[in-house]
């Protein structure tokens, strides 16, 4: 619900918190969303260097564009508090909170962000949210989760935890997330915010990647969780719009910007009338063609 | 903040820097080792120095291993050592950060 003006969010890459080389170059290879992580991948003993590692690069290291997520450790933990606060005092955009399974626990996060913006200073509905679905119930749970913040901007699958959950484990052709991933789709477009697809760690098998991106690309999710910089590529290539789509959705675009010199309410092209969604598929096209850099300034298809 | 006991932070891999701090009597007295100690020795005794007086420690004997570690990076580790060896990990140092 947060930023509704759309957002590119086709890769989110992690990037593990207590890892300075990481940390410091995390921007360099054009990933939409960087995700630094103070969770999993970091040890018990280090979460509170990772913290700060984590608070000073975002005070002084340039991402460009890229929007910066932090999953912070969960609720149930003795971290959780005092990463919020140091994250919301860092200025991050958006909060992951793991293992997701109620509206409550979105709701108690809300309240513990606003009061860190609050304590520090920070506009008020400045830092935004997420949610990680990774079990039975969170799934279950999924419309509530993503309808549960005006703050909110996506859920993720993430299928490790919630495969151990259901008692499988994840197979090639991901037959046991079917279920998991059609309902976190749907929850995610219920409430208007981005769905993330999983990540897929098993960095040799380049033709299983595609086949799961193009597979999730399909059903509709806005991007996909990356633990490798050498996926964005892979991602964005499964993402970006053919010189058909292009051309059409560039024509879509020409015919409402005629519409809107003659005065008239009612758009059509080739004879046939442009309703909404037409005009939302063409708009979202030509953001998907100018991030792949298929398009020139005003749009024009840029032959290869 | 007082020192209480040694305690280190930081890594030896490449773009980190190991902080280790010991109390001291007087000063703040760093051993600095590091591949680009004669470009960027003085700033990186800077950055320590500078860090560990805003959190009020003046007196502290510090080692440090440097693997090319950017100024941030220098300050993360500095602040995560000295709040383990005052025991104040679960309150950070909001107003240092």
């Amino acid at each position: 619900m947060a930023e509704n003006e759309e957002r590119l969010r086709r890769t989110m890459m992690f990037v593990p918190g207590n890892n300075p080389a990481m940390v410091k170059d995390a921007g360099i290879y054009g990933a939409d969303s960087i995700m630094f992580d103070l969770e999993d991948s970091v040890s018990l003993s280090e979460k509170d260097a990772a913290r700060v590692l984590v608070y000073e690069a975002l005070q002084t290291q340039d991402y460009g564009n890229a929007e910066l997520v932090v999953r912070v450790n969960g609720q149930d933990t003795e971290f959780y508090a005092n990463d919020v606060k140091a994250m919301v005092k860092a200025g991050i955009d958006v909060i992951r909170l793991p293992k997701a399974e109620s509206a409550d626990m979105v709701k108690q996060l809300e309240t513990d962000i606003l009061a860190a913006e609050k304590e520090f200073g920070r506009e008020e509905g400045s830092t935004h949210l997420m949610a990680a679905i990774e079990s039975a119930k969170g799934v279950l749970n999924a419309p509530q989760i993503a309808a549960a913040s005006d703050r909110m901007i996506g859920i993720a699958l993430s299928a490790e935890d919630y495969t151990t959950d259901m008692k499988t484990h994840r197979y090639p052709d991901g037959a046991e997330l079917e279920f998991a991933r059609n309902m976190v789709l749907h929850a995610a477009r219920a409430a208007g915010v981005a769905a993330f697809d999983t990540v897929f760690t098993n960095m040799d098998d380049t033709e299983g990647f595609y086949r799961e991106t193009e597979y999730i690309h399909q059903l509709g999710f806005d991007g996909k969780s990356l633990v490798n910089p050498r996926q964005i590529e892979m991602v964005n290539k499964v993402y970006e719009p053919t010189e058909k789509e292009v051309l059409n959705a560039k024509n879509v675009i020409n015919a409402i910007e005629e519409a809107r010199l003659k005065g008239s309410g009612v758009i059509s092209m080739n004879g046939q009338m442009v309703d909404r969604p037409v005009v939302l598929r063409a708009q979202r096209v030509m953001r998907l063609a100018k991030a792949s850099n298929l398009v020139d300034e005003e749009g024009n298809y840029i032959e290869k | 903040m007082e020192i209480k006991e040694t305690a280190v932070a930081g890594t030896l891999e490449s773009s980190d820097i190991q902080i280790m701090i010991s109390k001291a009597t007087d000063g703040i007295q760093i051993d600095l080792q590091s591949d680009v100690e004669k470009q960027f020795g003085d700033q990186i005794r800077q950055v320590i120095t500078k860090t560990l007086n805003d959190l009020d420690i003046t007196a502290a004997k510090v080692k440090a291993v440097d693997k090319g570690a950017l100024d941030c990076v220098i300050k993360a580790r500095t602040i995560a050592a000295a709040q383990r060896a005052s025991q104040t990990t679960d309150q950070p140092a909001w107003e240092v950060l």
